[in-house]
């Protein structure tokens, strides 16, 4: 019997925001999923297309970003950027055959810390339904060659 | 400097905190895990690497073992990153050499399953070797600070942070929305538990505050708008016209007896609604400024520009009424920020079946404040709507307070204002008094001692939460008045209990502008909507916004006393920015590498904060000196050439 499958996830958190959320979620002792590894950033803004994708790239099965509310942010428009590069890298995500699902972006205040319980053991759920993404792949790639 | 040879060598320390990481993370399989990664010279683990003990094991490591670069993995970098960044530094080491691994607020305290919280913390601990190792050496720049500072709201909380400021000899602009400062406090009649008459103790600091030279006092403006950084924020506030001209008036109040209207008509928001005033007025006899406000609304001349202008005859030469005035706008300089702009009492109207609204005789407590109050409408008379004085009053605790339907928090004030009122009303009426409560909350000096006294005045208690109020009688004796049902849950059976007067201890909750308020200032909220401080016990009255300080019940509901204290704690946090004359910025800002520049121009539309420009010569990109504060996030779209530094990279 293999072991179950625990999708590896990575997430960008904003120093300000999300970060601080995941921090109370700490103090508040809300128990969550131990399937993601964080990243703090100083604002979603800062979360290049590249670090997603060099994130799956190496083995990750779905990412996370967090930040502030829309018209929350600390830099005053880091996250609208975040949004903008979201929607994009979404789009090309999905022509990568790399589902929808696996990446995602979400406002998380400071004061939400069982917002960051609700989020992440959604995301665990939904990447278990998924699969591993480089398994998928990689069946893919099979399937290819025999046709 | 250890770096000898070039090579990375790092030490790595995993804390066990107490028993807070260690229960669920095996924290020495983890040093151990630490110690067959890349580069790690030295890995320990360390009961509390906060304590001396604890940051002198990183000195004599550097010193000891050559290194160049440390990891802690503990708790929050929010809660301890400072302190050990100054750890390397007292090491000899540049602090930026320092990265922290959070296994506390984001491993151990969120997750159960020790083998899992254990990988978590290692994969973290592995992450951070990997990447201090790209750290680079930073220095802190300095930017001066301007001394002058700005208050936000003239209740007890501005009006103390101000006094103390000015009183150290810094210039203060103190901007109040009302007419008058004062804030709740000016309309309290007695304050618990010393029955201290709140005008009395508040009245001669709201003239200091007028009188003092050091303060510039701003009434009926608002902040519009506020821009820069600490030490550095310019302001913008718009002073609503009054009308009047407050360098001009005297504060004789002939206009007041001179307007048209004979009879005053409209409802006095300072008395709630309890009595009337004339378009002209003073929101109260002790208002500061003694400046009378026109309100617009309900002014004659402003409706239908025929009025007879009775109250330009009145003021006569001095010239001090301008019906023609134009909100104005001023722009200021501080270097710190007080935020102290109070509470709103929870509208009774939320809580249905009290009947607040419904029936007249339901009154909110600070409404039977005013009634009590010797300069309210009643002039201290508690009497009912229709003029009768009750025979029996009934409070109830905890309105808009503890309940799921309105706010869940204990607003702290209420049991004690609601036992201050029994007692001034049983003062002022002799009337029998009912105390409905779920539980008396006494905590503070004095407060227990208080309850005894309407105890000892056969004040009665009845613990349970009242189902409701309503005037359905079913027995003669409840003619005419108002029933308060409810379960007496000491004696266990409900009770219908007739009473003239029911008065409603309404909770304290956020302002309802809360929202565009902490747009304005960019800080944060906490779940129930008051102001987050940067830490609930560390850095109670702190923002996360460097330079902007909270005072008063913005923060959370609190009493006079608590209030004062801590006004006082915001001015001595800005009194020491502001002594210390300079303030270190964090260094991990953008800069331009200027051999990768290509001079594409692109990043310069992209900066919100205006700060990159063009360099004509050489062709580059150059960051706006002075500019760096808050670049800290920089954006990944950015080219080449213009990197955020570490350890942000």
């Amino acid at each position: 019997m293999p072991k179950a499958f625990e999708p590896k996830i990575v997430a960008f958190f904003c120093n300000w925001c999300t970060y601080l959320a995941a921090d109370l979620a700490g103090t508040s002792r809300i128990k969550y999923a131990p399937n993601a590894r964080v990243v703090r950033v100083m604002c979603s803004g800062r979360v290049d297309p590249q670090f997603v994708l060099d994130a799956f790239a190496k083995g990750a099965d779905g990412v996370l970003i967090g930040g502030c509310h829309p018209g929350d942010c600390h830099y005053q428009e880091g996250n609208y950027k975040a949004v903008r590069r979201f929607r994009l890298l979404q789009r090309l995500l999905k022509q990568m055959g790399i589902e929808e699902e696996r990446v995602r972006l979400e406002w998380i205040s400071a004061a939400e810390g069982d917002r960051v319980r609700v989020v992440m053991n959604d995301m665990v759920e939904k990447l278990k339904a998924l699969g591993p993404l480089h398994e998928v792949k990689e069946q893919r790639a099979a399937a290819v060659e025999v046709a | 400097m250890p770096e000898r040879d070039g090579t990375i060598r790092i030490g790595v320390y995993a804390c066990h905190c107490g028993t807070n990481i260690a229960a669920t993370v095996d924290v020495e399989s983890l040093a151990a895990f630490a110690k067959s990664l890349p580069n790690v010279v030295v890995s320990r683990k360390y009961k509390y690497m906060c304590s001396d003990p604890g940051q002198e094991l990183i000195r004599r490591d550097i010193q000891e073992h050559g290194l160049n670069r440390i990891v802690v993995a503990s708790c929050s970098p929010h809660l301890h990153e400072h302190t050990f960044r100054t750890a390397t530094k007292v090491g000899g080491l540049n602090p930026f050499y320092f990265h922290m691994v959070n296994i506390r607020e984001q491993d151990s305290w969120v997750h159960a399953n020790k083998a899992e919280a254990t990988r978590k913390a290692m994969d973290l601990v592995r992450a951070a070797v990997r990447r201090v190792a790209f750290h680079e050496a930073l220095e802190k720049g300095r930017v001066s600070i301007h001394p002058d500072v700005l208050v936000v709201g003239g209740g007890i909380a501005g009006i103390h942070a101000a006094l103390t400021l000015a009183n150290a000899g810094k210039h203060v602009y103190l901007v109040e929305r009302d007419p008058s400062i004062g804030g709740h406090m000016a309309k309290f009649d007695k304050t618990f538990p010393t029955l201290d008459c709140a005008a009395c103790i508040l009245t001669p600091k709201m003239s200091a505050v007028k009188n003092h030279p050091n303060i510039t006092l701003w009434t009926y403006s608002d902040v519009t708008a506020i821009e820069g950084y600490v030490g550095n924020f310019k302001v913008t506030v718009t002073r609503r016209p009054r009308y009047v001209n407050e360098d001009l008036c005297a504060g004789c109040l002939e206009c007041l007896e001179a307007c048209v209207y004979r009879q005053a008509k409209v409802p006095d928001d300072f008395n709630l609604g309890l009595s009337k005033r004339r378009p002209i007025y003073i929101p109260f006899p002790q208002a500061v400024p003694l400046v009378p406000v026109v309100d617009p609304e309900t002014c004659i001349q402003f409706k239908s520009g025929k009025c007879r202008k009775t109250c330009i005859e009145a003021c006569g030469e001095r010239l001090a009424i301008d019906l023609q005035m134009e909100p104005k706008q001023e722009q200021i300089e501080v270097g710190t920020v007080i935020l102290a702009t109070g509470f709103q009492t929870v509208d009774a109207r939320r809580v249905p079946y009290y009947g607040y609204g419904v029936y007249p005789n339901v009154y909110t407590a600070l409404e039977v404040e005013r009634l009590v109050n010797a300069s309210g409408p009643t002039n201290g008379e508690v009497v009912l709507r229709d003029g009768r004085t009750p025979k029996t009053v009934g409070i109830v605790h905890c309105v808009g307070s503890r309940d799921e339907n309105t706010n869940r928090w204990c607003s702290r004030v209420c049991c004690m204002y609601s036992l201050k009122l029994a007692h001034l009303i049983k003062e002022h009426t002799g009337a029998e008094i009912f105390n409905f409560y779920i539980d008396m909350r006494t905590p503070g000096k004095g407060f227990e001692e208080f309850y005894q006294k309407p105890l000892n005045e056969r004040v009665h208690f009845i613990r349970g939460r009242v189902a409701e109020v309503t005037d359905w009688v079913l027995d003669p004796s409840e003619e005419g008045r108002l029933v308060i049902r409810v379960e007496d849950t000491l004696a266990g059976f409900v009770r219908r209990i007739p009473v003239d007067m029911v008065v409603l201890s309404t909770g304290l909750e956020p302002r309802a502008d809360a929202q565009q308020v902490r747009r304005l200032f960019n800080i944060t909220r906490s779940n129930e909507g008051f102001f987050l401080e940067r830490h609930p016990k560390l850095a109670p009255v702190n923002t996360f916004t460097d330079g902007i300080f909270l005072a008063g019940c913005c923060q959370g509901p609190k009493d006079i006393p608590d209030t004062v204290a801590q006004a006082g704690a915001a001015a001595a946090e800005a009194l020491a920015l502001i002594d210390a004359g300079y303030i270190e910025m964090e260094p991990n800002t953008a800069h331009v590498i200027e051999e990768a520049c290509s001079g594409c121009k692109t990043c310069i539309p992209m900066c919100p904060y205006h700060a990159i420009s063009f360099l004509e010569e050489g062709k580059r990109a150059e960051i706006k000196p002075g500019t760096l504060q808050r670049l800290r996030h920089m954006c990944g779209r950015l080219p080449v050439g213009l990197y955020p530094a570490e350890p942000f990279r």
